[in-house]
């Protein structure tokens, strides 16, 4: 192992600045034959800045990275191809409406040549697939696969152009568990075959496992380098955060009443996301209902149905009584508090003020506004109210909240619906991208919010957040609803295999 | 009714068609290689006018031919060139630059008109592309009147459209332009150059486009004057859409509108003209064609990444 000749890939004081801050800051590390090294980092900490170097999206101010010994040439994704050096994004780069054997022979010829005959290429991705364990059908288009299929196809592309060093960032972040392990095995495969590989994650139980040594980044600095053997997963955590931070401990919940209950809901199906298939919930005073599930299985359609936005297509939704009528405006008058998926594209809007984004749910309210002329100096003292109590990191109340970090967006967004006092509390995705501190901030509000008689709809991705933090758990799969499992009553494993569909088929 | 059998069997009905089609294709395979490639060229009208007035520009100045369609080409390309520089690299508004395009390459064409012919009252003419007259094809009944005795012109926006389609569909080059135009960071991520791609597709759809147009002064009309192009870039637009973005749909789409064009101009001269204002007759290809469009394009995939431009390292 020590032999200097096994080395595939050195980073040499890596240091990328953008303006005041410093992303990464002399990063070395080094890769060698056959061998998982796991880049380990909370969110902003440079991992991914990291990687577009290395692969040649971003031109690093100071330092080199060798291939094989070979400096290679910045800012130019080619040459990292060329040097064997395969990427898979968390963002996967295919394009939806061509084949899977089209989007892995995308720029392998010359663009000026006649190219090479499509049976030939087949054949090649074919013995691919089946030497690392792959399957996914070559003239799919891309558009109609699951996700763990594309995910698939991306490591195709990188093994069809002979990469040598696989990079994957955040790979198993849209992954059942069944699939993850799948994806470790095709790892293990090709570790075996002499790749190498760094695996960069936050994951703590899958660097664990499949990595031989982590590195731990913080505010861009290397700050650990250890061999995953003789390390445990909470002394890789303190090494992220730069010290311990207890997450939010749930006490047991006492259920109270039924606040919303649904019967038998269907609604239809929105292009290639499923609608909700006879989905029946109830959501109690003081309960989190945790709503598992790999995204795109109809957790979308119940966001949209319990914010207001659709109405169920047959089955009823009742709260007090059967709904009258269903509107986002109506949703919010019932006391139903609405923390959207994504905080860019539907729970702010980013050039607008912090007041105004405060405000957006309940400007037309009596306390904003009077004789339909909005009351401003009402609305600051509500946005102050919320910078206040929910420690939002700002310049102002004026200021645009696009200058936020996400988790100070969402700390505002927070007190936007949990200042009025919600019955419901619907959190889709609360805490995706946010860093352990911001995190654990989030939950511990959520728990309070509980154990002061709200009912909370956590839908997660994340099947470690869903259990540390759910009195009940459901799995969502093609817009069916599995029966509600009581906090500890289940694995991972089971519920991963819910998560993939099965179990519905005997269920009641 | 018996008229409008007479009209639609006759040998000068389906000729006519075929050559309204011709400028309607080139244009619209140039447009198709843009929007492939994920640029919307609005510039489109503009430049099938500078393309009608440098190609017959050149030719009245004494160039042959086929030089006056290179000329034609060159000077679409020139204003392409300009459209890529300002939406990839830079990143503009596709549909501002488009429409400024247009009226740039439009205006210029004219102001140059009046500079270089000052004194005009008449436009001058040239001599056009003749028609071919291909021994024993054109002598086969019906179809060698229709087929067979077209201009070269004609022939070369026929098998311009195939070679459109080959090089899409059947070699590298076209697979990492329609990428392009679905998922830059896909073309990114595999070594390419988005900013490559897209500009070489607006330069080279530009300059078909200006062929396009100087097959109306080449082949059709023999002079050039206001107006001339009337619209038929924003057809070709049109016709993308129809086509759902391949080009062997896109031709069957120019064909069909210009066959429409050809037989409102005879239906005007059947009694049927004498009871309906003329202007009827000249709006029924456009409103068949909308009427076309709605049928057709439903289920058509637009390029994905069409009119959003592409920034290296943003997500």
């Amino acid at each position: 192992m020590t032999d200097p000749r096994d080395v595939v890939m050195r980073l040499d004081r890596i240091t990328k600045r953008f303006g005041a801050l410093t992303a990464n800051d002399a990063i070395s590390l080094t890769l060698r034959r056959g061998e998982v090294v796991a880049l380990l980092g909370e969110n902003g900490a440079g991992k991914t800045t990291l990687m577009n170097i290395l692969f040649g999206h971003y031109v690093a101010d100071d330092g080199r990275v060798e291939v094989f010994g070979q400096p290679l040439s910045p800012g130019n994704p080619r040459a990292a191809l060329a040097a064997g050096v395969g990427m898979v994004h968390q963002h996967f780069t295919l394009a939806d409406n061509l084949t899977v054997l089209d989007n892995i022979r995308l720029g392998t010829e010359s663009l000026l040549s006649r190219g090479a005959s499509r049976a030939a290429a087949r054949a090649r991705v074919d013995r691919l697939s089946r030497d690392f364990g792959l399957a996914v059908h070559p003239d799919a288009r891309v558009g109609s696969l699951t996700v763990g299929e594309r995910q698939r196809v991306e490591i195709l592309k990188a093994l069809y152009r002979d990469a040598r060093i696989l990079i994957l960032d955040e790979p198993t972040a849209v992954l059942t568990p069944q699939e993850a392990e799948a994806l470790f095995a095709t790892l293990r495969r090709a570790i075996a075959q002499g790749l190498s590989i760094l695996f960069i994650s936050h994951k703590l139980h899958e660097v664990m496992a499949i990595a031989d040594r982590c590195v731990v980044l913080r505010h861009g600095k290397v700050v650990g380098e250890v061999t995953t053997a003789e390390t445990s997963g909470a002394a890789l955590a303190a090494m992220m955060v730069g010290g311990e931070i207890a997450l939010p401990e749930a006490r047991p919940a006492t259920a109270g009443k039924v606040l919303m209950r649904l019967d038998g809901v269907t609604t239809p199906d929105k292009g290639a996301a499923p609608g909700l298939k006879r989905v029946t919930l109830d959501l109690r005073a003081g309960e989190i209902v945790g709503l598992a599930g790999v995204s795109g299985n109809g957790q979308a359609a119940l966001a949209d149905l319990i914010s207001g936005l659709i109405l169920p297509g047959s089955g009823s939704v009742t709260m007090d009584g059967p709904l009258a009528r269903w509107s986002p405006r109506e949703a919010i008058r019932q006391g139903i508090a609405r923390i959207p998926e994504d905080r860019h594209k539907t729970g702010t809007i980013a050039d607008f003020t912090l007041t105004e984004n405060a405000v957006l749910e309940g400007y037309w309210q009596p306390g904003f506004s009077k004789a339909g002329l909005m009351d401003w100096r009402a609305a600051e003292g509500f946005a102050q109210g919320i910078i206040a109590a929910y420690d939002v990191r700002c310049p102002g109340p004026g200021a645009r909240i696009r200058l936020l970090s996400g988790g100070n967006m969402q700390k505002l967004i927070l007190g936007r619906v949990l200042e009025p006092g919600p019955k419901i509390i619907l959190a889709n995705q609360p805490v995706r991208g946010l860093d352990v501190g911001a995190i654990a901030y989030v939950q511990s509000r959520l728990i309070a919010a509980r154990d002061g008689g709200a009912a909370v709809l956590l839908i997660s991705e994340d099947l470690d957040e869903i259990m540390g933090l759910a009195d009940v758990i459901h799995v969502m799969s093609e817009g069916r609803l599995s029966p509600g499992f009581p906090r500890g009553s289940k694995t991972a494993a089971e519920l991963g295999l819910w998560m993939a569909g099965q179990g519905f088929d005997h269920a009641a | 009714m018996s008229d409008l059998f007479d009209i639609l069997l006759s040998v000068s009905f389906w000729a006519a068609a075929i050559r309204i089609a011709s400028p309607l294709i080139f244009a619209t395979m140039g447009e198709l290689i843009c929007e492939r490639a994920g640029v919307l060229n609005l510039g489109i009208e503009g430049i099938m006018v500078i393309g009608a007035f440098a190609g017959w520009m050149a030719v009245y100045l004494g160039a042959p031919l086929w030089l006056g369609v290179t000329a034609a080409m060159a000077a679409g390309m020139l204003f392409g060139l300009l459209h890529a520089t300002l939406t990839v690299p830079f990143g503009l508004s596709q549909h501002v630059v488009g429409l400024g395009v247009t009226m740039l390459a439009t205006s210029t064409s004219y102001f140059a008109y009046r500079l270089a012919l000052p004194e005009v009252t008449s436009p001058p003419k040239i001599t056009p592309f003749a028609p071919m007259d291909l021994p024993v094809l054109s002598d086969i009944p019906f179809f060698g009147p229709v087929l067979f005795q077209q201009t070269a012109l004609t022939w070369a926006a026929l098998i311009c459209a195939g070679l459109v389609g080959f090089v899409l569909f059947r070699t590298p080059l076209g697979l990492a332009v329609r990428a392009a135009g679905e998922n830059p960071a896909a073309v990114e991520a595999q070594g390419l150059s988005v900013t490559g791609l897209r500009m070489g597709a607006v330069i080279v759809g530009s300059g078909l486009m200006a062929v396009g147009g100087s097959f109306l002064t080449l082949s059709a009309f023999s002079s050039f004057f206001f107006e001339m192009v009337n619209g038929r870039g924003w057809i070709c637009i049109a016709l993308v859409v129809f086509g759902a973005w391949r080009p062997g749909k896109a031709v069957l789409g120019a064909l069909l509108f210009a066959a429409f064009d050809a037989l409102q101009i005879r239906l005007q001269q059947t009694p049927l003209g004498a009871h309906l204002p003329y202007q009827a007759f000249l709006m029924a290809p456009y409103l068949l064609s909308i009427l076309a469009l709605i049928l057709m394009s439903r289920r058509a995939e637009v390029p994905a990444a069409l009119m959003v431009p592409y920034r290296k390292g943003e997500r």
